[in-house]
């Protein structure tokens, strides 16, 4: 390359990122900056959706025995749920300080609903038939729990799972109000610049579908049944 | 608790701005909670005029599940800051482009919600409308959409409570609503920052509670019976 088209090249960029414009040559050499905020998006969401799995996980099995637990649990859980994650940051700042533990605080908090009802769905969906086959056969309650129930609930579980990781990508965006960075301090660091707005916008929604295939895909792993099925 | 303490007397009492010169707190809470339910409003009214008609449609025809069902997946996958900040850097700030971006945020449940509200009405009964003499529209009218209507209420509720929640962040687009205290914490201090998000939180929780009454209050009263014959079984 000549220098004068060097000299070109690099005006150009400039030009494009001080006019805030969506400039390849700036994402390539800037890629590095998105690296780090990306990770701690990745931790937020996958650690928030582990810890409100097992927590919704356990009340919905549960509730499924013990039904009078359904209305309070969904009560409170729809609380939760409908109290803006952005303000959760704050309320819980005061309480357990900026940084991750008051991020995962509001983010698992949001996910407990979605997946206690898919999970309790779930398993209430098996059909009576099996559950009497499974019990004629000499099971356990606890095994049909176990080998019957559960199993078959998987689809359902997975699916929650699917909405819940969606969603929490989205709302770790405001984690960075908290204190515990992620993608949505890239974004808000320069709200202006195209470039910048599509790299981390991007990367969210990347995160998201990368995470929705992955559980796709254990949930396949989980029920070769099916797959003969519709094979 | 002397940080809730002093949150609280934020949001009754008016007091002067750390940078000076400004009140804040007090009844200013009012004009942001104005501005913030203007908003909301609007959008989720601009996005009920375009999700319904599409979701009922569709649902008549019985056809596009596809783009349904894709409208609500990639509505959660897009991070509400991102659709902000996408706005923001590509249109500008300002109302309008705000209400737009929450217009975008406001569709997915509503439209989803409408099309299976319809493709859920019995294939019998918009037949016995038919077979009365009904034409398509009427059939619509009459007969798909008061069968719908919990449900399309189902979807803006939950638009209603999202738009309410994002358009805590509209400040950074230059649209004053219950959020600037918390984006400009420089002027508001931390007490204005707390104090706003707790109101944010009691306007989502009354939305919710709110829409959810509206719901029951649509629900026609046949369809009542059979819900509660149904939660009772």
């Amino acid at each position: 390359m000549t220098l004068a088209a060097l000299i070109i090249h690099h005006r150009t960029q400039s030009n494009c990122v001080s006019n805030d414009g969506f400039c390849p040559a700036w994402i390539a050499d800037n890629w590095h900056r998105y690296t780090h905020p990306f990770w701690q998006h990745v931790y937020l969401t996958v650690v928030a959706v582990v810890i409100g799995f097992a927590i919704a996980a356990a009340l919905a099995l549960l509730a499924h025995r013990r039904r009078w637990l359904i209305a309070p649990v969904t009560t409170v859980t729809g609380v939760m749920y409908t109290i803006p994650s952005l303000s959760l940051f704050f309320v819980l700042q005061p309480i357990t300080g900026r940084g991750d533990t008051t991020a995962l605080i509001a983010l698992v908090s949001y996910t407990l609903l979605i997946i206690f009802r898919n999970v309790l769905t779930g398993l209430d969906n098996v059909a009576p038939e099996t559950r009497d086959a499974a019990r004629g056969l000499g099971l356990t309650e606890r095994q049909v729990l176990w080998r019957v129930e559960i199993p078959l609930a998987v689809p359902e579980i997975m699916a929650g799972l699917r909405v819940a990781s969606t969603t929490t990508v989205g709302l770790a965006t405001l984690a960075f109000f908290a204190g515990a960075g992620g993608l949505g301090g890239s974004i808000f660091s320069d709200l202006s610049f195209k470039s910048n707005v599509i790299v981390a916008g991007g990367l969210c929604v990347l995160l998201a579908a990368v995470l929705d295939l992955l559980i796709l895909a254990v949930q396949r792993l989980l029920t070769p049944w099916r797959r003969a099925v519709a094979a | 608790m002397n940080d809730f303490k002093d949150a609280i007397d934020f949001i009754f009492h008016s007091r002067e701005s750390l940078t000076g010169g400004v009140r804040i707190g007090g009844s200013e809470i009012w004009s942001l909670l104005a501005k913030h339910l203007e908003l909301s409003g609007a959008s989720l009214a601009l996005g009920c005029l375009v999700a319904i008609p599409i979701g009922l449609w569709l649902g008549h025809i019985r056809r596009g599940q596809f783009v349904a069902i894709s409208v609500s997946n990639a509505g959660r996958a897009v991070p509400t800051l991102a659709l902000i900040a996408f706005f923001i850097a590509y249109f500008g700030v300002g109302f309008t482009n705000v209400m737009f971006a929450l217009m975008l945020l406001a569709i997915p449940p509503i439209l989803t919600n409408s099309y299976v509200g319809v493709t859920q009405v019995d294939a019998d009964t918009v037949d016995a409308a038919r077979g009365v003499g009904m034409t398509e529209a009427q059939i619509v009218r009459k007969v798909e959409l008061p069968l719908a209507l919990p449900l399309i209420f189902g979807g803006i509720r939950t638009s209603a409570v999202n738009v309410v929640a994002t358009a805590t962040i509209a400040p950074l687009a230059g649209v004053v609503t219950l959020g600037n205290p918390i984006i400009n914490a420089q002027v508001y201090g931390d007490a204005g920052r707390l104090g706003a998000a707790i109101v944010v939180a009691v306007v989502a929780v009354a939305a919710d509670g709110g829409f959810g009454l509206l719901q029951r209050a649509v629900t026609p009263r046949a369809l009542r019976l059979a819900n509660r014959r149904m939660e009772t079984a």
